[in-house]
């Protein structure tokens, strides 16, 4: 079964998966799925104006992968990848996960030391998207 | 409950950064990198202050939003008074208007002082530029001061 985690700001910032030796497909995935996030982005003006919420939900789904998106005011993308063999994951749970995963990236963010735009690099975010990872898959 | 912690103790370390403002002034003597550096510290605290504020509100659809966020939200949140006037000319200059600009209000009530308040401002040029740059805007912010403490700052937002 497998899973990922990417943080997205038109190049990656961040990309972890379990088990870790697919991560390649993962990078293809990541593209594909910024272009529907586009897409969403944009077909929200036409649309109603309440509908401005940051979780964007289920991208595609293809016959492997469900993939959810998520945008941040600061146009960075929060994108997981779940099997579409784990049907036990509920829309609730995975907006949940994005807020968690939106708290770890301001505290990132705010960290002096972090340059906005380099990879990641945070071992308290790692071990936050870890134990995130462990609890829901 | 947690945002009024992060509040509190960003105002307690707005009163101490005050008194360390001026000192860092005093510590870098040459004007213009003084000034420059301190600008570049402003961009940087912005940039983190509007990942955390802008958390839990929904996208923002045009500019103007943006600028009235600034001048509403982000404002009463750092300096806790919002901006007291915005104009704009609807083709991406904005002149945001604080009639009491907490980081002046020490200084004086009148045209004293006038020659040393732009090192001041720096900072929160900064800020606005960080801020913007963050939620998509590059932009250009300068600020003038003709009577204390009341200051205009000018934001242009670069096109493309």
């Amino acid at each position: 079964m497998q899973t990922a985690i990417m943080i997205v700001a038109n190049y990656p910032l961040y990309i972890r998966s379990v088990p870790t030796q697919g991560e390649l497909k993962f990078h293809y995935t990541v593209h594909t799925s910024l272009d529907v996030v586009e897409e969403k982005i944009s077909g929200v003006g036409k649309a109603l104006a309440d509908q401005r919420e940051l979780y964007l939900g289920l991208l595609y789904p293809t016959e492997d992968y469900k993939v959810y998106g998520y945008m941040t005011n600061s146009k960075v993308k929060f994108v997981i990848v779940v099997d579409s063999s784990n049907t036990s994951l509920r829309d609730n749970e995975i907006r949940s996960m994005f807020r968690k995963l939106h708290n770890s990236f301001t505290d990132v963010m705010c960290n002096p030391f972090y340059n906005p735009g380099d990879p990641i690099q945070s071992k308290a975010f790692d071990s936050i998207v870890s134990t995130m990872m462990v609890q829901a898959f | 409950m947690r945002k009024h912690y992060s509040v509190f103790f960003l105002l307690i370390t707005f009163f101490s950064f005050f008194h360390f403002h001026h000192a860092l002034m005093c510590f870098l003597k040459e004007r213009v990198t003084c000034v420059s550096t301190l600008e570049l510290m402003g961009f940087r605290v912005g940039q983190g202050l509007i990942e955390r504020f802008t958390k839990d509100c929904p996208t923002f659809k045009e500019d103007l939003d943006i600028m009235k966020f600034l001048c509403k939200d982000l404002w009463s949140t750092i300096f806790r008074k919002q901006i007291d006037n915005l104009r704009t000319n609807h083709q991406g200059t904005y002149v945001l208007q604080d009639n009491k600009f907490a980081l002046l209000t020490q200084f004086s009530t009148g045209k004293q002082y006038l020659e040393e308040a732009p090192k001041y401002l720096a900072f929160s040029c900064g800020l606005i530029r960080g801020a913007l740059s963050n939620l998509g805007l590059e932009s250009v912010v300068t600020a003038e001061v003709s009577l204390m403490p009341s200051c205009k700052f000018q934001v242009v937002i670069q096109k493309l």
